[in-house]
């Protein structure tokens, strides 16, 4: 604790990726949740030690396809009710799990902890620029309430310069639903 | 104007998408003219789409199963498919295996119960129920292997023979089933049972929340829009009295499992309060060791303690309840996985995730038998 600022977590952790099993990093982070005012992100210090794998030829590989559709993308329901992701649509799963990352970290508290649940809807976003860009309705499962709270995300990435999201917002839900 | 958004207002510059109901059609697009708000029409009609979507659910139903054996246990399935399963394990294992109808939903449908029962009369009995949560797949999933597990298992592996010697088992594969067709075709994110809440547009309570165990405290909600809503009193929920019912007049349950997912947890009481349990030694090495058998088969990792240090507060739950039933062995599990897929585990993962956390409840099974009470 730290008086009238608020409270600063010391965290060792090792990261794994995903899509490589034995490669894994080191990492050290700081995270302080502000006393008061909950609708500051948290702020995050972390440094890492080694590097993770090179993903230099799937992000080609990915841009350039995209780049090359003639219609802009459309899918919903990823992964469907069965947990299934056709294999095309995996590194838009992958995208938006990055992307939530950054709306998860700006709205989490010491009290939330949140998951990528689904990804509702998605829409590819032509652009004259390099840029590709995603308009992403994603549902969000906070663990402590256990609501699914949908919400809307507008995601850029390039291969070069990474990922970016430029605009969210929390959606209204059904009450009949 | 009764609009209703699908895509509501974010910031300008930004698109909205609106159903607009039929009277308003008019009185809208004027006000969008005058104020210069271009607008394009993507569906005419929703209900055309509506009544088309019915029309498919009903002709694209599937086969009922055959047989236990040609079932595809790595496959989620429907409500009238797994009805159907149990009445052919039944049919195939009269010797062995009975289906009680223990009470009726809010939208009337059965609630069953498979018994398992090598004979006596009102032996000692193990319960595991999976489901109370529809949205949680894998378990009700689970379920289904573990009927048949049960069935193929009885008579040569030792332990559930054993097992099977001196209890019975009864197993709740579908313990919510309207949350459960609510799942297959309105919301996949469907938790809570069906009941109307009066006062309220918002429909369901939590199931886990409406045991008569610290009912109404903190780590429940009283807003019937919750997804932890307790509901208007204990038991007020026919799925959940069902099974109070049941135990009460059963009167010789001595471990009761209740299953959950997601986050690879082993829980014991208490959730409603930090008092530890008069038995909260022994459950934590029972719960050590159930986790140690499971984790030996694909290595996954599970966490375990009492709920209320483990996960979160929680209220009004199932094993709380249980527990101070004088039913000792109370547990919860959370199965996988702890949030990449979530609820919508792939189906590929319904097997390993049944076959791992039957080792589990060997564990506890077996614990019952040799420490009778």
């Amino acid at each position: 604790d730290i008086d009238d600022v608020g409270r600063k977590y010391h965290l060792e952790l090792v990261l794994e990726d995903v899509l490589d099993k034995d490669g894994t990093v080191n990492c050290t982070a700081e995270v302080l949740y502000h006393l008061g005012n909950k609708n500051i992100a948290p702020d995050v210090h972390f440094t890492t030690e080694g590097e993770l794998k090179n993903t230099d030829e799937a992000d080609n590989v990915f841009y350039n396809r995209i780049k090359s559709l003639e219609k802009e993308l459309v899918a919903e329901n990823i992964p469907d009710s069965h947990g299934n992701v056709p294999p095309e649509m995996e590194p838009i799963r992958l995208l938006a799990w990055a992307a939530a990352g950054y709306v998860i970290w700006q709205n989490s508290t010491e009290n939330t902890k949140f998951q990528l649940a689904q990804i509702k809807h998605v829409k590819q976003v032509k652009r004259s620029d390099e840029y590709l860009e995603f308009d992403y309705t994603i549902l969000l499962h906070e663990m402590v309430s256990q609501e699914i709270i949908p919400w809307q995300m507008t995601v850029l990435w390039h291969p070069q310069h990474g990922v970016q999201v430029t605009q969210d917002s929390p959606q209204p839900k059904h009450p009949s639903e | 104007l009764q609009l209703d958004f699908w895509l509501a207002p974010r910031s300008p510059g930004q698109p909205v998408d609106v159903r607009v109901p039929f009277p308003s059609l008019q009185p809208l697009k004027a006000h969008l003219e005058a104020n210069g708000i271009s607008y394009s029409i993507m569906i005419e009609d929703v209900q055309t789409l509506v009544d088309d979507e019915q029309m498919e659910m009903l002709r694209s139903r599937r086969w009922l199963p055959f047989s236990t054996t040609t079932f595809d246990y790595t496959s989620y399935h429907s409500l009238d498919e797994i009805y159907a399963f149990m009445d052919l394990l039944v049919a195939e294992n009269p010797n062995l295996v009975s289906k009680l109808e223990i009470g009726q939903t809010t939208e009337n449908r059965p609630i069953y119960v498979l018994k398992f029962s090598k004979g006596g009369t009102n032996r000692p009995a193990i319960w595991i129920d999976t489901g109370i949560h529809s949205r949680e797949w894998v378990t009700q999933a689970s379920g289904v292997w573990f009927a048949k597990k049960i069935v193929l298992d009885h008579e040569n592996d030792e332990g559930l023979a054993s097992i099977l010697d001196k209890m019975d088992i009864f197993l709740e594969i579908v313990t919510n089933p309207d949350g459960f067709a609510f799942t297959q075709t309105k919301n996949r994110m469907w938790r809570k049972t069906r009941s109307k809440q009066s006062g309220s547009v918002c429909v369901g309570v939590d199931p886990n929340r409406n045991w008569d165990a610290g009912f109404g405290g903190s780590g429940a909600s009283k807003n019937p829009c919750s997804e932890t809503y307790h509901g208007p009193y204990a038991n007020s929920e026919p799925e959940v009295k069902a099974i109070v019912d049941f135990v009460k007049n059963h009167g010789n349950i001595k471990a009761f499992i209740s299953i959950h997912s997601y986050s690879q947890l082993l829980l014991y009481p208490y959730g409603y309060t930090r008092t530890p349990v008069p038995d909260q030694k022994e459950l934590h090495e029972i719960s050590e060791k159930a986790v140690a058998a499971l984790s030996s088969l694909y290595g996954t990792k599970y966490k375990y303690g009492s709920i209320i240090t483990t996960i979160y507060q929680a209220s009004g739950g199932t094993i709380d309840w249980t527990y101070n039933q004088g039913i000792k062995y109370s547990f919860t599990f959370e199965l996988r996985d702890t949030g990449r897929y979530g609820f919508l585990l792939p189906a590929k993962m319904i097997v390993p995730t049944a076959e791992e956390t039957w080792l589990a409840l060997k564990v506890i099974m077996e614990h019952a038998r040799d420490h009778p009470y």
